[in-house]
């Protein structure tokens, strides 16, 4: 089989599937049943390989900003945008990207896998870099325990064959980075920061992770004002004012900048990092912001406790009207344990003025029990949405949401105002 | 006039403390406030004095390696806990700390972790994970909802009593429709969700027995379970 007779095939197959407005799934699917090498085969011709960045929380913002890094340093950088962070989503993705003839013009790809996918992608394709961000509970309805999700991070490590990028503040990740000493290399936070991050171990005791640490190249030291961060990076320092919001993503700054100072080296561009980093918006759905009505509406997509916990203290609720929207599909995971983990204290002197999704209920018992005021229960996204603008014409608004509720969000949003459209 | 207190006590909340776990600890906790009592919240961690007067016990699930980690520790205050149940002290345990008060557990890796008897029951972990929405029924708490996830088979000796039957979902094992086990007021689930929240009869029951065990009578205070009763009838008829 070779590269072009399958790019061809595979190109019609995505314009049919295209017309009759299908996503990425059928294409990809095709693509791997006619010549399952594709993606190995293509992916090698990279002269600066492959990238892979997994972990639970924050892989579509930071894998986001390791393409506009690198970018910015003048790299050409092929990648999985769509966040379809499956194989087969690589697979559609470079049947976009590559020409009739089946050549990718790019010099290196950065990937975002989903843990368990990741395990898959790597026996097939040895990255040359891993970005290992975190652990933390997830959908447990398919991986089963934590446990096991390091597991599989610790696959990707293994495989990697020159240097593994890991979060030295998540403790399953630093035991992983101990085994792999000689290719590892940790991004980290400041002792003053770290109060800030509870992972799922210590989030009810508070604690932080204690114990002497590995020292990091690239440390998030201190946040001004929400969006003026400074890093130490080796023995330079580099502050930068960022469109990023929130504490969470502007950690997933220092994931990326020590990712992309492993692949450069030394000839790296400081200035130049700099301007790229300023820049960086966030992915969609993440701390993504919309003016509705004159006011910005912000999404913050939110997928687990940790997660939950951390946008909560990342936005300040003072002056904004909240509304939480939880749906239980099975990209949202079915259950709805989750929530009772999340401590909703932060949104008690505001209140939440709209309760949405499938699970609507379940949210709304949340908040009873940590005795937030709800406005109102609308389990459909549509008029919950509708209602929630109407009721709040003056003032900004934000919605957390899980996965499926965020995309429904979209879908209505673009009805009445600028979204961009992800495809 | 003196406030009426309980004291409720969270069992390993360092090790034992997953898939919401917490919303039972927090739903006993308020549910206690909103019928009149004052709570007086502890915990218990490896290696801490166990404390005298406990109303309400409480534990959850964990990993097999918080399992492990916190066995021979049990073992150690088994007897006390033994000791509050036969005094029908009114206590939860959810998922892991459910499979330890049983006889025994066998692990995936095939390694016993020997548990306190409280239930006369075994558990062998099974090469699939039971996950999903659960609805069970019992004569004394009506319909339960949550949602399991686990890989433990467990098998109640014929003197154990289940909690309830199952109506959707696997529950005790993949084969005989019991779910979780009783002996006097000790209760033993495989239910997250979290269960209390969802299931406030069942909170309910642990606070009017520690009431009347401590006080000799329990009134009820009114509470709004409005959202609860819409959200047991939205769980109730979603997927599995």
């Amino acid at each position: 089989m070779t590269n072009s007779y399958t790019a061809l095939l595979g190109k019609a197959v995505q314009k049919i599937a295209r017309l009759r407005g299908g996503g990425s799934a059928l294409p990809g699917l095709f693509v791997e049943k006619i010549d399952p090498n594709f993606v190995p085969r293509t992916l090698a011709t990279l002269p600066l390989g492959v990238v892979v960045v997994s972990g639970t929380n924050g892989k579509t913002t930071t894998t986001k900003m390791v393409v506009e890094l690198l970018e910015g340093q003048g790299l050409r950088v092929f990648t999985n945008r769509t966040g379809s962070n499956f194989v087969r989503g690589v697979a559609a993705a470079l049947l976009s990207d590559v020409d009739r003839s089946g050549k990718l013009y790019a010099d290196i790809a950065v990937l975002e896998l989903d843990e368990a996918h990741a395990v898959h992608f790597v026996k097939a394709v040895q990255p040359r870099f891993s970005l290992l961000l975190n652990v933390m509970r997830d959908q447990l309805d398919r991986f089963g325990e934590i446990d096991t999700t390091a597991k599989m991070l610790q696959h990707i490590a293994e495989s990697t064959s020159q240097t593994v990028v890991i979060n030295r503040e998540d403790p399953r990740l630093a035991r992983l980075g101990a085994l792999y000493a000689d290719k590892t290399v940790y991004f980290g936070l400041s002792s003053d920061l770290q109060a800030l991050f509870p992972n799922d171990d210590t989030m009810r005791s508070g604690g932080t992770v204690g114990g002497k640490q590995p020292p990091a190249d690239v440390v998030l030291q201190k946040i001004e004002d929400e969006q003026t961060a400074s890093f130490t990076m080796g023995k330079e320092t580099l502050t930068a004012t960022l469109e990023l919001r929130g504490v969470y993503n502007i950690f997933n700054a220092a994931a990326a900048l020590a990712l992309v100072r492993q692949i450069i080296g030394d000839t790296i561009d400081n200035d130049k990092l700099k301007t790229s980093l300023s820049h960086i918006t966030p992915a969609f759905g993440r701390g993504e912001s919309l003016t509705v009505g004159g006011h910005t509406l912000e999404l913050v997509l939110v997928k687990n406790p940790s997660g939950f916990r951390l946008s909560l203290s990342s936005f300040n609720p003072e002056g904004y009207a909240t509304m939480i929207t939880i749906n239980d599909n099975y990209a949202d995971g079915r259950d709805m344990s989750w929530l009772w983990d999340v401590d909703f204290d932060s949104l008690k002197t505001e209140g939440v003025a709209k309760v949405a999704g499938i699970r609507a209920f379940d949210m709304a018992l949340r908040l009873q029990y940590d005795e937030v005021a709800v406005g109102d229960v609308t389990p459909y996204l549509p008029d919950a949405l509708r209602s929630f603008i109407e009721q709040n014409p003056h003032r900004p608004k934000r919605i957390y949401c899980t996965y499926t509720a965020m995309l429904a969000l979209r879908r209505e949003l673009a009805k009445i105002t600028n979204v961009e459209t992800i495809s | 006039m003196t406030e009426k207190q309980l004291t409720i006590l969270q069992l390993y909340p360092k090790d034992m403390n997953i898939y919401g776990d917490w919303g039972n600890v927090l739903t006993v906790m308020r549910r206690a406030q909103w019928h009149g009592y004052e709570v007086n919240l502890m915990e218990y961690n490896p290696g801490d004095t166990f404390p005298d007067t406990i109303d309400i016990v409480l534990g959850g699930g964990g990993q097999d390696s918080g399992q492990d980690r916190i066995q021979q520790d049990l073992l150690k205050i088994g007897s006390t806990l033994h000791k509050l149940a036969n005094k029908r002290t009114p206590m939860l345990f959810i998922c892991g700390l459910y499979q330890q008060l049983g006889n025994s557990f066998k692990t995936q890796d095939g390694h016993i972790i020997e548990g306190i008897g409280i239930f006369n029951m075994e558990t062998i972990a099974g090469p699939e994970r039971l996950t999903g929405n659960i609805v069970t029924k019992s004569d004394e708490f009506g319909t339960i909802i949550g949602y399991e996830n686990h890989s433990g088979q467990t098998t109640l000796h014929r003197d154990t009593q289940p909690l309830a039957t199952v109506i959707k979902g696997a529950g005790n094992n993949s084969t005989d429709g019991t779910e979780g086990a009783r002996y006097k007021n000790v209760i033993g689930s495989y239910l997250h969700g979290s269960l209390l929240p969802k299931n406030p009869r069942i909170a309910d029951f642990l606070i009017e027995t520690a009431a009347v065990n401590k006080y000799g009578s329990f009134t009820p205070g009114i509470i709004d379970d409005r959202f609860a009763e819409s959200a047991r009838f939205t769980a109730e008829s979603r997927p599995r």
